[in-house]
């Protein structure tokens, strides 16, 4: 049926009669939907996605006691429109479990959920309110709100591509953007920090870190891999990211001719790419807490016993370096005339600090550097790197000058040192590097030279200093800017109501879907920057609505939502999937930020990478929220990647939620899921009361954050009865599926009531936000 | 031309059906993708199923399919400065010398194609297949190399041509998924990794699931301790109840769906066990495959599982045998990973085609690029430990079975084989060619993503008639 795509053919839309009735329920939605899909198309107007939104007045409607807030007047008048109405509100348990997901990731507590009960009764007009409040203040919302940040991003713990290195310190990044969110730092600043906090007038080490955001592009460290080529395509990357994350459009069309659709030509792409090619990778001393005071004394005397040591063969050394430099620059000029030289530049360029996550050319740039702007971290650097590596330029001096021993007694030196954390960061190239266009995207074929420039169809880029990334993130939130704040405010509701008012979040394009609700959209857009780029406050405008506060029933003709009629059921994400489940079972660890962790997983899925390792990670690690499960980009983590986990080599702007076997095998079968139904069991035993009744209250509690149905206790109570029946027969199989030891009378009933815990942590509405 | 309107209703049909699982009436969507199987493709097809022998690492073409006897004469010479004109590519190095093939070659079949002493296996089916020299590539490093074979782009997040083709044409077994990977190897994993078999943007209903010849073949597949095939089945049959109670509360038939997924779970947890009992096989066929000899074993059994897989309707296998990439030593390794998969791959083919299967499953072989006719110095010149380098301009494949015409050589390369000489495939060409088999105008399968309609052949490809009957 994915095949019919010509003219005139309808054989996939149910001509052969098998499927006449469903089908026509889909032709049937799609002809709604289209009626619903306003499409602005006034010849003599601006494209309504680069023309500035106008505050437009929230419309009148008939229904008047249903608005909350101004969302929800526009969000009626279309309802309305069609002859609709909006659902009734949900109840107040499924209000609550919806906002603990929303805002932190994890379900309600049963504390808490007897405290909102306690407070609705007691104080039922500001209840609602308070509890949003609490959850904006909680510090999990950082660990909630930083994984759609890191979809745009596109994070990961190694380089990708063949060798697909570690990056042991890249989440030094994903702490900053949590701590981010939970302080509420207002998204103008957000983006400023992480396109050039570097360039900030005295930057602070955190805001050095927050530009580990560009650094998620890949970094190809295979040899025969030309340093030019991959330097390129990861200025390409930024370029494009910056494009679909602040301005929603698909610049990248435009780096081999102009945009097909939309207005961006590939001199706008190579405009843009200026600013990024002038940009390096720089990992930086960015100490945790502690670690600071301790390096910068012992640093000191490293600092003088190094100069003791090197000081008898100083100049010698000086002098093969400086040769050793000089046929490293000729290499790259006229490579191909020796393969030695152009491994030693390969193995500088490329393979530079790689397991630790080093910037790529790293060393190279020090290189290029003339040597008084050297920092003398620089020149310790690549001095190191020299002695280490650099013996081909003259083997026998090497010998001579005893180096190797000098490098072992330097390494001995440096291990002395007390460690300190490094960050991956963005600093400047020491001079402008010219950009050109580059031909049908060839970087060989230089076209004309390119000046760093805005877009031409958006507002001008006018910068007060010089224009590098600093003035490109200032133009992204300025007030002028048409399109990044409905960008952003689009993604903040696509994150809470499972779809965007434009459901295209990466394109706002010409092909891209229109917004379904082109009023509300720009009303979001100009409140998001009235409030000065406020992320909790719009979060809490949209909450707050009564748009939001619907019930999932599917009852209208609205199949798709596009009227937004009801509140739209969706899957949770793999990550929010292991959460709940670790969080009822009483397993997870709430430990928030620190590196990322290797849950176990089976052998088969880590030797689909190349020669990735996975040392799993020990104790209470193996339990923590699914944002820190380690992330090889070449084999990422198996029940991640079978909940839709992105492939996440470029920006996700929107996930895939799939409904596949393989997903149930997981949750019916794989370790982690069946330990949690494990420890679940005996926490319902232990807590739950002594009757069945009471118990299976309990587990519901903690599953479902409600009570049983009758029909729901009745089937559940007729399971035990019969799996206890089975267990006791089998002793040996009690003992198995309790994972306990100690056989006793109440041993198959334990290993009954483990039966149940999975069935409630098999349920669709466990995996679903409702 | 489609005009806008239809071409925009059935992009959002499209989308409907993979967001909403489309369970109206019931319906799951696993259920209509196996029903669809019978849908019509946009053309007749060729074949029904592929079965991708993927050999990552780049095979050495010169060394097994393309012998070069002109060779000899330029052996541990420089490449002639003729053929290097023009060349812009970082690997391969004007230092390097011409390294003459120490294989043997001889003809087999009627066809007379001439195979080298490490695949003797294959000169059974010389007959049965077509054989290209002229293949080239845009890339010569192994991870864009595999993504450009496998999903026609260079870089990641693209669908891999398994998860095109079941996205185009469904599955026709409601008890396994409709593509499957399988891999074996020799020391080293894949580069692209689980890449290669991508649903990229695709929904991962089309992921490619890896398979494994072991008691948990699919992930998580077995039951854990404890629970009995009727506590297992208890559990389903509680878990169902409850989801239709909620379903009926909410109407949403995403929990249809659900319980559809978790039934084909549990038919897949016998399917699969069924799948992999070889005790119904013969004796001659186990010999066939090379299933009781540990060299053999390991490939062999993939392609056994293969050719069940196909029996039993699965779409799109692919089989992904790694390492080939032999920088030096290429004589010891070479030997190695030939005689590990040259027995189980002609058994595919001779098994295939002596149970009728041949017409209706096509058969692919081959790398990413190919290998240089020079001896790579980058990794030292020890004599008899010599390796090759990365060649993308040219390398072979082969092809057997549904609409593929046996018992040809297709394209030609230079007395070194450094560059094709006549009728060039492109990796695009041989896509489009491979979904043209299968019923598919490779310019018509398109998704929309990032405002673009993508396809598995970029804007290339062509199909080559040549290659078909």
């Amino acid at each position: 049926m994915h095949l019919t795509h010509k003219e005139n053919d309808n054989s996939g839309m149910g001509s052969q009669g098998r499927h006449t009735g469903s089908f026509n329920c889909a032709i049937c939605a799609l002809a709604l939907m289209t009626v619903y899909v306003s499409v602005e198309s006034s010849g003599t107007e601006p494209y309504w996605a680069f023309a500035p939104p106008k505050r437009p007045t929230p419309p009148l409607i008939s229904q008047s006691a249903w608005p909350r807030n101004d969302i929800d007047r526009f969000v009626l008048k279309r309802i309305e429109d069609a002859g609709l109405r909006p659902s009734p509100e949900a109840d107040r348990r499924t209000l609550l479990r919806r906002l603990h997901f929303d805002l932190t990731g994890l379900p309600p507590l049963l504390t808490e959920i007897v405290a909102f009960e306690a407070d609705i009764k007691n104080n039922p007009d500001t209840a609602y309110e308070k509890l949003i409040d609490r959850l904006l203040a909680s510090p999990h919302l950082g660990e909630k709100w930083a994984r759609w940040w890191m979809d745009l991003a596109h994070y990961g713990d190694s380089d990708g591509y063949l060798t697909d290195q570690i990056r042991p310190v890249a989440w030094r990044w994903r702490q900053w953007v949590v701590e981010a969110f939970n302080r509420n730092l207002p998204f103008d600043q957000f983006t400023i920090e992480q396109l050039a906090g570097d360039l900030l007038p005295n930057a602070s080490t955190q805001q050095r870190i927050a530009t580990g955001f560009l650094r998620n592009t890949l970094s190809n460290r295979e040899g025969g891999a030309d340093i030019e080529e991959f330097r390129v395509l990861q200025v390409k990357d930024r370029t494009s990211t910056f494009g679909t994350v602040w301005l929603g459009l698909t610049v990248a069309c435009a780096q081999c001719h102009d945009h097909k659709y939309d207005p961006v030509s590939q001199n706008d792409f190579y405009q843009l790419y200026a600013f990024f090619n002038n940009a390096d990778e720089l990992n930086i001393n960015a100490p945790l807490p502690g670690e600071a005071e301790e390096f910068v004394s012992a640093k000191k005397e490293y600092d003088k016993k190094r100069r003791e040591l090197l000081a008898p063969v100083a100049n010698e050394l000086a002098v093969l370096q400086k040769q050793w430099e000089t046929k490293l620059l000729d290499t790259e000029t006229n490579p191909g005339r020796d393969h030695h030289w152009d491994r030693e530049l390969e193995l500088l360029g490329l393979v530079w600090g790689s397991r630790l996550g080093d910037g790529q050319l790293e060393g190279l740039n020090i290189v290029y550097k003339p040597r008084t702007k050297r920092t003398s971290i620089e020149s310790d650097r690549l001095q190191d790197y020299f002695l280490g590596s650099g013996s081909r330029i003259d083997e026998k001096k090497f010998q001579d000058l005893k180096v190797s021993e000098l490098v072992q007694q330097l390494d001995k030196l440096e291990k002395a040192l007390p460690p300190v954390t490094r960050a991956p960061t963005m600093v400047q190239h020491h001079e402008y590097r010219p950009t050109h266009l580059h031909i049908r995207g060839n970087f060989r074929q230089k076209g004309d030279e390119v000046h760093p420039g805005a877009p031409a169809v958006l507002h001008a880029l006018k910068p007060t200093g010089s224009p590098n990334r600093l003035a490109l993130a200032r133009w992204a939130v300025s007030p002028d800017n048409p399109i990044t704040a409905r960008v952003t405010v689009n993604h903040l509701w696509q994150e809470l109501f499972g779809q965007g008012l434009v459901t295209t979040p990466d394109d706002f394009g010409l092909r891209g879907t229109p917004p379904s609700h082109p009023k509300l959209l720009n009303w979001l857009a100009i409140e998001f920057v009235r409030r000065n780029w406020d992320m909790k406050a719009m979060l809490k405008l949209m909450v707050t609505s009564a748009t939001y506060r619907q019930g999932s029933m599917q009852e209208s003709n609205d199949l798709e939502n596009i009227l937004l009629t009801r509140y739209a059921r969706q899957r949770l994400s793999a990550e929010l999937i292991r959460d709940n489940t670790l969080a009822v079972s009483g397993l997870l660890n709430r430990k928030i930020g620190g590196p990322s962790v290797r849950p176990p997983q089976p052998e088969s899925v880590i030797k689909e990478a190349f020669e990735a390792e996975w040392a799993v990670s020990e104790g209470a690690d193996q339990y923590r929220r699914g944002l820190y499960t380690f992330i090889q980009r070449s084999a990422p983590f198996g029940q991640m990647v079978t909940f839709d986990f992105p492939e996440n080599n470029q920006p996700c702007t929107r996930r895939v939620r799939s409904n596949t076997p393989l997903q149930s095998l997981t949750l019916l079968n794989g370790p982690i899921f069946f330990e949690a139904a494990q420890a679940l069991a005996p926490r319902v035993l232990r807590e739950g009361g002594r009757t069945i009744h009471k118990r299976l209250d309990h587990a519901f509690h903690l599953c479902l954050s409600r009570a049983p149905q009758p029909a729901e206790r009745y089937r559940l109570a007729e399971y035990l009865e019969a799996q206890t029946a089975i267990f006791n027969d089998d002793p040996e199989a009690a003992k198995a599926m309790t994972g306990e030891t100690a056989e006793d009378r109440s041993l198959a009933q334990r290993a009954a009531w483990v039966g149940v815990a999975s069935v409630l942590l098999n349920l669709d509405e466990f995996i679903t936000k409702q | 031309m489609m005009n806008e309107r239809t071409f925009g209703q059935i992009q959002s049909r499209r989308r409907f059906l993979d967001q909403t699982a489309c369970g109206l009436g019931g319906i799951a969507l696993w259920q209509l993708m196996a029903d669809e199987a019978q849908a019509n493709p946009h053309f007749l097809p060729r074949a029904k199923n592929i079965i991708f022998l993927f050999m990552p690492g780049a095979p050495s073409q010169l060394d097994l399919l393309d012998p070069k006897p002109a060779m000899k004469k330029y052996h541990s010479q420089p490449v002639p400065a003729h053929m290097l004109e023009g060349l812009d590519d970082a690997l391969i190095r004007g230092s390097a010398h011409v390294f003459a093939s120490p294989r043997t070659f001889r003809q087999y079949g009627q066809s007379g194609m001439a195979y080298s002493d490490y695949i003797p296996h294959l000169g059974k089916i010389a007959d049965d297949i077509c054989l290209v020299r002229s293949m080239h590539t845009d890339v010569s490093n192994h991870t864009p190399g595999q993504l450009l074979m496998n999903c026609g782009q260079q870089i990641f997040g693209h669908p891999s041509m398994g998860s095109w083709v079941t996205y185009g044409l469904g599955s026709e077994n409601q008890n396994l998924p409709g593509f499957i990977v399988m891999t074996s190897n020799s020391g080293s994993g894949i580069d692209a990794g689980t890449a290669n078999w991508s649903n990229g943007f695709l929904p991962s209903e089309y992921r490619g699931v890896t398979f494994r010849a072991s008691a948990d073949p699919v992930l998580h597949l077995r039951n854990p301790k404890g629970v009995s095939a009727a506590t297992q089945r208890a559990r389903l049959d509680a878990l169902g109840d409850l989801n239709r109670i909620r379903q009926a509360k909410t109407g949403d038939p995403e929990i249809a769906s659900r319980i559809a997924a978790y039934e084909m779970a549990y038919r897949m947890q016998s399917a699969a066990p069924e799948l992999l009992d070889f005790s119904g096989e013969s004796k001659a066929t186990r010999e066939l495959y090379g299933l009781d000899n540990d060299t053999t074993k390991a490939f062999g059994t993939n392609c056994l599982l293969a050719r069940r897989m196909v029996e039993r309707g699965v779409r799109f296998v692919q089989l992904y045998h790694s390492t080939w990439d032999d920088h030096s030593n290429l004589n010891q390794q070479l030997k190695t990973n030939c005689d590990m998969t040259d027995r189980g791959a002609a058994a595919l083919v001779l098994d295939l085609k002596q149970r009728g299967l041949l017409g209706e499953t096509l058969v692919v072989w081959g790398g990413e690029f190919g290998r240089t006719p020079m001896n790579e110095v980058r990794r030292g010149n020890t004599p008899g430990k010599e390796g090759r380098d990365h060649h993308p301009y040219a390398f072979s494949m082969w092809l057997a079975g549904g609409g593929i015409r046996p018992g040809q050589i297709v394209g030609e390369t230079d007395e070194l084989g450094y560059h094709v000489t006549r009728d060039p495939i492109h990796v695009h060409d041989l896509q489009a060619t491979l979904l043209h088999c299968l019923g598919i105008d490779h310019e018509q399968l398109t998704f929309r993503h990032q405002g673009r309609d993508f396809r598995l052949t970029d804007v290339g490809g062509t199909v080559v008639k040549k290659l078909l009957t």
